[in-house]
């Protein structure tokens, strides 16, 4: 789904902690080798010279056409909150603030889905912006543009519409017959679990030891 | 790292951090040691061991003050700061709330621009200190950071920077045509002390690897009070980083 949501761009960067769009990204790149991946915490042979400033001048002159973007919270107006909820204290903004108002094609992506993580009206705004998509670990969101709302565009298999309307805080717009959520073909998934997976074990060998056992 | 250890054994106290552009594991240790009073940064983060637990407490505890920021607007203070102009523009951050926040962070119309167009100004910072690791330094006393650039931008902007290095190489490295672009030039470095493997349990490239299993015990051991005070006792009290294999 992540390869697909990056679709035509030629350049897409990663950012901190992101191992599942990192994950997507390349599996995309093993299929169409022209497209650029900027895995800004990469460990060796970091695409940057300057450090992540290299990463923030790209993207402020456009040479960078897709991003993700996550939040503790994210909200129906797509606000995401990096910052803190309640008592609660989180890493803090990253560069979000700056990402999401430049980057032409921003995606949310949040695994967990729940009333906690896409709530209402988030606590703090940690960036504003206009999103692509949202991607959770249960379906898949369009943003509408001028009415300002999400979309459900699909759920993934194991899940339905109304599990997604019982573990959404905020209000969005469903149509009368939601699709299922696409996988991976066989070929895709043998690349993941191949080339993908020994790729992604460089810099999150965590999270690559954990899934793909690699 | 050798000097964060160093100032948590001298009980170093009231320091402001500066995280270019976020801080984790030194910041870390520094907050649970009790040596922190104010950081300044864009996130505190352990990578992929998770959140910085000691921070995370400081934080709910209100302990420590926290000036939210965002990467681009830090990298933008140090580089107004290494011109010595007062400030410069960043796009984007307009409609977040840290701008709320910013007393100091301002938002003007773009002068050059007949129409609307807001911008913000983000104030020059110039830190007392900067402090890194580097791989080499030489005997005119430039450092090499290699592609970490932006090191150099941080100790363009600071007062004064002190760097810790693994190994002392002879001669002047500005007369090396492929190490010269990767140079800190001695104009800019107070001091420098050789700590072999100084960076440990982070890495240094070409070097030693991060080690990704002492960071994830830490981040394990630090969740509670009396866990990160053993973890001091038994890896910064008592240097025993230096047995571990290379």
């Amino acid at each position: 789904m992540i390869a697909r949501l990056i679709g035509e761009a030629r350049h897409v960067a990663i950012g901190a902690a992101s191992p599942i769009p990192a994950t997507g990204a390349f599996l995309l790149k093993a299929e169409k080798p022209s497209l650029r991946v900027s895995l800004h915490q990469r460990r060796r042979a970091n695409p940057f010279t300057e450090g992540s400033r290299e990463l923030f001048d790209l993207a402020g002159q456009g040479r960078i056409d897709v991003f993700f973007l996550g939040g503790a919270q994210i909200d129906g107006e797509a606000n995401i909150n990096l910052v803190r909820a309640g008592e609660k204290r989180f890493p803090g903004s990253f560069g979000s603030a700056f990402m999401y108002a430049v980057i032409p094609r921003t995606i949310l992506f949040r695994e967990e889905h729940s009333r906690r993580a896409l709530v209402p009206r988030v606590e703090f705004v940690s960036a504003r912006g206009e999103p692509f998509a949202l991607l959770t670990g249960m379906a898949l969101f369009s943003w509408q543009k001028e009415a300002r709302r999400f979309r459900l565009e699909s759920v993934h298999p194991g899940h339905d519409v109304d599990e997604i309307h019982a573990e959404t805080g905020f209000g969005f717009d469903s149509p009368a017959r939601v699709s299922t959520t696409s996988g991976p073909t066989a070929e895709q998934l043998a690349l993941l679990r191949g080339r993908v997976a020994k790729e992604i074990a460089a810099d999150y060998p965590e999270f690559a030891a954990r899934v793909w056992h690699a | 790292m050798e000097v964060v250890r160093a100032l948590i054994r001298r009980r170093a106290r009231g320091l402001k951090l500066l995280g270019v552009p976020v801080l984790g594991f030194s910041a870390d240790l520094l907050i649970g040691a009790g040596c922190v009073a104010e950081i300044e940064t864009s996130a505190v983060s352990l990578g992929e061991a998770g959140l910085a637990p000691r921070f995370t407490e400081a934080a709910q505890n209100g302990e420590i003050e926290i000036r939210d920021a965002t990467c681009p607007a830090i990298h933008t203070a140090l580089q107004a700061a290494e011109k010595g102009v007062p400030f410069m523009p960043l796009r984007g951050v307009l409609g977040s709330d840290l701008l709320k926040h910013r007393n100091d962070w301002k938002v003007v119309n773009n002068p050059l621009n007949s129409g609307t167009d807001p911008i913000l100004l983000v104030p020059a910072v110039q830190p007392d200190v900067a402090l890194f690791h580097a791989r080499w330094a030489d005997e005119a006393g430039n450092v090499w950071i290699g592609r970490r650039r932006e090191l150099a931008t941080i100790a363009h902007a600071a007062k004064a920077t002190y760097v810790t290095y693994e190994e002392k190489r002879p001669g002047d490295m500005l007369e090396d045509e492929l190490l010269a672009p990767g140079i800190l030039n001695s104009v800019y470095v107070t001091a420098v002390a050789r700590a072999e493997r100084g960076a440990w349990p982070l890495g240094v490239a070409e070097v030693y690897g991060i080690d990704d299993a002492h960071l994830a015990h830490y981040a394990r051991a630090a969740r509670t009070r009396e866990g990160f005070q053993r973890y001091l006792d038994e890896f910064v009290c008592t240097r025993k980083k230096n047995s571990l294999p290379a």
